[in-house]
């Protein structure tokens, strides 16, 4: 365990937080910008796991194992995620021959 | 006797009758006939001189500090044997009726009953909102389901509006809930309560616009012809009369007490209001075409001149009130199930369309006839002691309200009558020389109601002395709290 | 036999109760044995109690305690004494007269149980109203009574106007109501009883023209102007001929209509106390005697011309009552009960006789056909046109005094009154007795004098006419007036605040040979005009002189009220109902309920549907807050 710290710590903190900052603002902008469901969704994972690097490098700074135990729970979460998330992608695709989300305007007044 | 079993044996028979379809009917009439006797047991227990008895007092919610206390002084008593009593003879007047479903419709009569008696007997805030909002469910689904044409508009109106004026009154229970000092819900903390004259002014119309809606009161009456004309005729006698007396008891129980000093501020407009209410739904009746509305906007006038004599708040005034609630609800009754036997046999409610009816229906004629000298407030009948009582606190307080609020004698006597004259009076027409007499339960319930008229009319003591004490208390309560 | 003053009210009760219920199979003879019999049967009663009361103080009789709540306290409890004596002799007496005779007059209809119920009730609730022992006590009656004559007057009820007559006459009684009850009200307020016994010692202790009492007896006056048909009230009861004859006599001639009078005599020392109020009632009651006795020259309907001399004689009343003749006034009651039952009851054997003909220009000729009738009502005539010394003579001349000593211009008013009446009286028998028949050859073949059962009350009420003013002979005739010493506990209170009349002899003298010689004179030209001159009334179509139309009109009374009242109301009923509760508090109720859906309407367009939009919109709010916590905090 000391070592895992120890290698993290040698990449200084900044570095950490700048580089999740840009996969966080890849997994936003492919989200507004994409049209595909399941890129959107896989930007959506690069989000989840640009904070769960994150977590991961907070905890490691600051010695409390809290922080990785949560990033269990959003890779849990993730996970039951994409399950159903595919799922209801590859229906929408049966239904509609697209998996393009505008054609999914259907879903208001 | 457990006042409980009172409060929930309507419940009781409500399953029973859900239970029990095939008989749903004879069902929910033993179950009110037992209710029934179960507030005579009460009654016979009841002692007039002391004040609130029979109380059951629990904790329901503790961690709100919500209480499930309820008790039965001589005002909660006269209500108890008003729903009681009327029950029974409104399940009675649908016996020769069909209804779709019908053991669902006497389940939420039934459900209903209990509803409006927690109310009536409720000493804890929260224990009446919750009954107060339980009656409105049943009646509202009544409405719904067995009404006229246009039943879910109207509909949706009287429960918004209804619902609407809860909401301010829940906002004044809460409030002073947070108020009282160990924040319980009891009525007895909120009499205790002493706010400054602001605070009572604005609570007075929190719990004002709930009551004015009930009743109604003008202008908040807009939704009680559309309901009653659309309402099925059992309905409307439950929103007639027992329903609406929900919001004048509310006055005299929940209102002027705790909120004195809000009252005193408010009284005059409360009164003109009232007054205004008689004057003015006396006039539309003079016109109406329909006899169902007709009748509604009688009782707005009615209930105009008792909630002026409450708010002038005098003995005379809360005693007239007391008994002219019941004597409202009788008449009121009797009135709806007249013109529901009407309009069941002619299928029009078009006044102009009848004529002659008494030629054909004799028998008809003459309970129609003791109903309405009841209504009109004839001497030796029963609406005369309560406009009697009620005219003269009026005039305590002011003799051209008075004057005013008096012209209902005359009024009432011209709508009435004309209405009289142009459905039982004058020439057969096609429609109603083939009227048949009444017969079986009809004659039943319109003798009950008839043999009520003329009794309490002639001799009213016994029913004022159940709530002379408690009247008299209530308000030296309010004039001893106000003295300070 | 005082203490049995109870059965008195309850004889026609049951008999209301037994006839009622038994309207459909009691034959017709029982039911009509029933109804006379309980009303002798109070009669008799009530004179047991004439003869036995000798005080000088009110007996009162506590029945049972009927509302007491707070400062209001009402006992059911009767009060007897001379003046209520009085009137249940008046009421028993005539009323069973009036049933008797109607066991033949109603002999033919249908609805003959159903008459003789509602005649019980109606004396039941008078005989409640004169013996009430309060004011409330008497209310009930004075309703009650109201109530009868709207079931009797609307006893015919499929003919749509009788029954509109009914309906009239029951609001017309009820704007009165109103007033009287206004009064009672005040007077509990003021003296914190509704009791006469209370009352009076307490009124009498006040002083004269105190502002109360003026508002006190102004409202109850209200309620006899309503009640006792005056102005400006009176049009009810002209249309209330609508009913069965009888009760035309029983109702609205003998009984109910005097309740007005009955009210005043027994509040009198309010009244007394209360000049200007006092004035008002003369002058009402005179303008009544007047109008009516015009209204009544030109009437063609037997009925109407009874009807409208009834308002005339009871604006002499209330003339009487204004000057403060409260024992005179009395008597006119008692005088008038006599002859003008009878001359209902000779009208109603002549419209038997005439196949239910009430029109006099059909009439004519009918002395020899109908003797008794023709007899009978030729005494009540000369009684009502006051021509001595029959009973009408003692009584009016006793008012016409004390007019003369109040008011010289009001006692030439009135004596013109008294010369009109003698007109028209005279004029109605003319045209009606004498002369060539003008009716159908059908009708002239039918014509037959009544029954004895129609014709023998006829009889005994002919004599009373004669005679009964015998009672209250002036001393200045040599009379000890009787009357007046027996009613004099009543007026005590009252005759020492006013004083006794005080007209010498010579006047006394000279007023009765002006108003014999002027009635003389007015029977004179109705002979003239009817029976030398054969003048019969034209026909509705042809045209009347402008004078004569307004009086034939009835001074457009009904149209005015029309105009001014029905109309009016009933057009603000159409403005409140589509105008303010439609169009104004309901618009607005229903606005608000618009509005929202409007406002979601509007709202809902945010919903585009676009998911691009909706994570646009997501992040441009997760990047608003961010911002916004971290320039707040």
């Amino acid at each position: 365990m000391d070592n895992i710290t120890s290698t993290i710590q040698v990449v200084p903190l900044n570095h950490y937080i700048l580089l999740s900052a840009i996969i966080f603002s890849i997994g936003v902008i492919g989200v507004l910008i994409r049209r595909n469901a399941i890129i959107i969704f896989m930007c959506v994972e690069l989000m989840l796991n640009a904070v769960n690097l994150l977590l991961v490098a907070f905890s490691a700074y600051s010695g409390d194992a809290s922080g990785q135990v949560f990033v269990f729970f959003v890779m849990a979460l993730a996970a039951a995620e994409v399950a159903v998330g595919l799922a209801i992608i590859v229906m929408v695709y049966r239904n509609t021959s697209s998996i393009d989300i505008n054609v999914l305007n259907r879903l208001k007044w | 006797m457990n006042l409980l079993i009172l409060l929930f044996f309507p419940l009781v028979g409500s399953l029973a009758c859900l239970l029990n379809k095939n008989y749903a009917k004879q069902t929910a009439l033993i179950s009110a006939l037992i209710t029934l006797g179960l507030a005579i047991v009460l009654l016979s227990d009841f002692n007039a001189d002391a004040s609130r008895q029979f109380v059951v007092d629990f904790a329901w919610i503790p961690q709100l500090g919500i209480n499930f206390k309820a008790g039965i002084d001589g005002i909660s008593m006269i209500m108890v044997l008003l729903t009681t009593g009327l029950v029974p003879l409104i399940i009675l007047s649908g016996f020769n009726r069909t209804f779709k479903n019908p053991s669902a419709l006497f389940a939420l009569i039934l459900f209903m009953q209990s509803g409006l008696l927690i109310v009536f007997t409720a000493l804890d805030a929260f224990l009446f909102y919750v009954g107060w909002e339980a009656a409105l469910i049943p009646i509202y689904f009544i409405c719904a389901i067995w009404g006229g044409a246009d039943r879910i508009r109207v509909n949706m109106k009287f429960f918004i509006y209804t619902f609407s004026g809860s909401l301010f009154m829940l906002l004044g229970i809460i409030f002073l809930h947070l108020q009282t000092p160990a924040n319980n819900y009891d009525i007895d903390a909120f009499y205790a309560l002493n706010l400054d004259a602001n605070t009572q002014g604005w609570l007075f119309w929190c719990f004002f616009i709930a009551f004015a809606i009930k009743m109604p009161i003008f202008p908040f009456h807009t939704w009680q012809p559309d309901t009653y004309t659309e309402a099925p005729t059992m309905g409307t006698m439950l929103l007639a009369g027992i329903m609406l007396k929900m919001g004048i008891y509310g006055v005299i129980r929940w209102l002027i007490p705790v909120v004195p000093l809000g009252f005193i501020e408010w009284k005059q407009v409360a009164i003109i209001l009232s007054i205004i209410g008689i004057v003015y739904a006396s006039i539309i009746a003079f016109t109406q075409k329909d006899i169902k509305k007709l009748i509604a906007y009688s009782s707005i006038a009615h209930v105009g001149l008792i909630s002026a004599g409450i708010f002038a708040w005098n003995v005379e005034g809360v005693q007239g009130a007391m008994i002219q609630m019941l004597n409202h609800g009788i008449n009121v009754i009797g009135l709806f199930f007249i013109i529901d036997i009407i309009i069941n046999r002619l299928n029009t409610r078009e006044i102009s369309a009848m004529g002659g009816i008494a030629k054909v229906a004799p028998q008809f004629a003459i309970a129609f006839l003791i109903i309405l000298l009841g209504t009109v407030a004839l001497p030796l009948t029963n609406g005369f002691i309560g406009e009697f009582l009620l005219l003269n606190a009026v005039y305590q307080y002011q003799i051209w309200a008075a004057a005013i609020a008096g012209l209902t004698i005359i009024f009432g006597a011209v709508y009435m009558l004309r209405m009289y004259k142009n459905v039982m009076q004058g020439q057969l027409n096609e429609l109603t020389a083939s009227f048949k007499d009444i017969k079986g339960t009809e004659i039943l319930v319109l003798s009950i109601i008839c043999a009520l008229v003329i009794v309490i009319g002639v001799y009213p003591k016994p029913i004022l002395h159940i709530s002379e004490a408690a009247v008299n208390g209530l308000i030296n309560q309010v004039n001893n709290k106000l003295a300070f | 036999m005082i203490d049995l003053v109870w059965l008195i009210p309850l004889f026609p009760f049951i008999g209301f109760l037994i006839n009622g219920l038994g309207r459909n199979f009691l034959p017709k003879v029982v039911i009509g044995s029933i109804a006379s019999l309980a009303v002798l049967a109070s009669f008799g009663v009530s004179l047991g109690i004439f003869f036995e009361f000798n005080a000088t103080e009110p007996v009162i009789i506590n029945l049972f305690d009927w509302i007491k709540v707070g400062g209001i306290d009402i006992p059911f409890s009767f009060q007897i004494d001379q003046l209520s004596i009085l009137m249940l002799l008046i009421i028993t007496g005539i009323g069973s007269l009036i049933h008797i005779y109607s066991v033949g007059y109603m002999s033919h209809d249908a609805g003959f149980g159903k008459f003789f119920a509602y005649l019980n009730l109606f004396v039941f609730f008078m005989l409640l109203l004169v013996l009430g022992s309060n004011y409330v006590i008497m209310f009930i009656g004075w309703e009650g009574v109201g109530l009868c004559s709207y079931l009797l007057i609307g006893f015919w009820y499929t003919n749509a106007n009788y029954a509109d007559a009914a309906k009239k006459a029951f609001i017309m009684n009820r704007i009165g109501d109103l007033g009287f009850l206004l009064g009672v009200f005040l007077i509990i307020s003021t003296f914190g009883s509704v009791s006469f016994a209370e009352i009076f010692p307490k009124a009498a202790g006040m002083i004269s023209g105190d502002a109360t009492l003026t508002l006190i007896t102004i409202l109850l006056f209200i309620g006899a102007i309503g009640k006792s048909a005056q102005l400006p009230l009176f049009t009810w009861l002209p249309d209330a001929m609508a009913g069965p004859t009888p009760v035309s006599a029983l109702i609205h001639a003998a009984t109910m209509v005097t309740a007005g009078i009955y009210m005043i005599a027994r509040s009198n020392i309010l009244f007394t106390l209360s000049p200007v109020t006092m004035s008002i009632i003369a002058v009402i009651g005179l303008a009544t005697a007047i109008i009516a006795a015009i209204i009544a020259l030109t009437q063609t309907d037997i009925k109407k011309v009874l009807a409208y001399s009834t308002v005339s004689q009871l604006g002499y009343m209330f003339l009487g009552l204004g000057v403060g003749a409260y024992t005179g006034a009395f008597f006119h009651v008692l005088t008038h009960a006599f002859f003008k039952a009878l001359l209902f009851l000779g009208a109603g054997s002549v419209i038997h006789a005439m196949s239910d003909e009430q029109d006099m220009r059909k009439m004519g000729g009918l002395k020899s056909k109908l003797p008794i009738t023709f007899f009978t009502m030729l005494m009540g005539t000369l009684a009502i046109s006051g021509l001595p010394p029959f009973a009408g003579f003692f009584s009016k001349d006793e008012i016409l005094a004390h007019v003369y000593e109040h008011n010289k211009l009001l006692w030439i008013i009135g004596l013109l009154g008294a010369l009109l009446t003698a007109f028209y009286m005279f004029r109605m028998m003319f045209l009606t007795f004498w002369g060539s028949f003008r009716g159908t050859e059908e009708q002239k073949h039918h014509l037959h004098e009544s029954p004895i059962s129609m014709t023998l009350p006829l009889i005994i009420l002919a004599v009373l006419s004669v005679v009964g003013g015998f009672i209250g002979v002036p001393e200045v005739l040599g009379g000890g007036h009787w009357l007046s010493h027996y009613l004099a506990p009543v007026f005590e209170s009252s005759t020492s605040k006013m004083g006794e009349l005080a007209l010498d002899h010579t006047t006394e003298y000279m007023l009765m040979g002006i108003s014999v010689g002027g009635v003389v004179l007015a029977i004179l030209y109705a002979y003239i005009k009817y029976i030398k001159n054969n003048h019969v009334p034209v026909l509705d179509s042809e045209p009347r002189s402008a004078l004569a139309k307004i009086s034939y009109s009835k001074f457009y009374f009904d149209e005015f009220y029309n105009a001014i009242i029905q109309k009016p109301l009933d057009a603000l009923s159409g403005f409140f109902y589509k105008v303010i509760d439609k169009s104004g508090i309901d618009a607005l109720v229903n606005g608000l309920g618009k509005g929202s859906i409007e406002a979601s309407k509007t709202l809902r367009l945010l919903q585009t549907g676009n998911v691009g939009f909706y994570i646009f919109a997501m992040v441009i709010g997760v990047i608003a807050l961010l911002l916004y916590s971290f320039f707040k905090f």
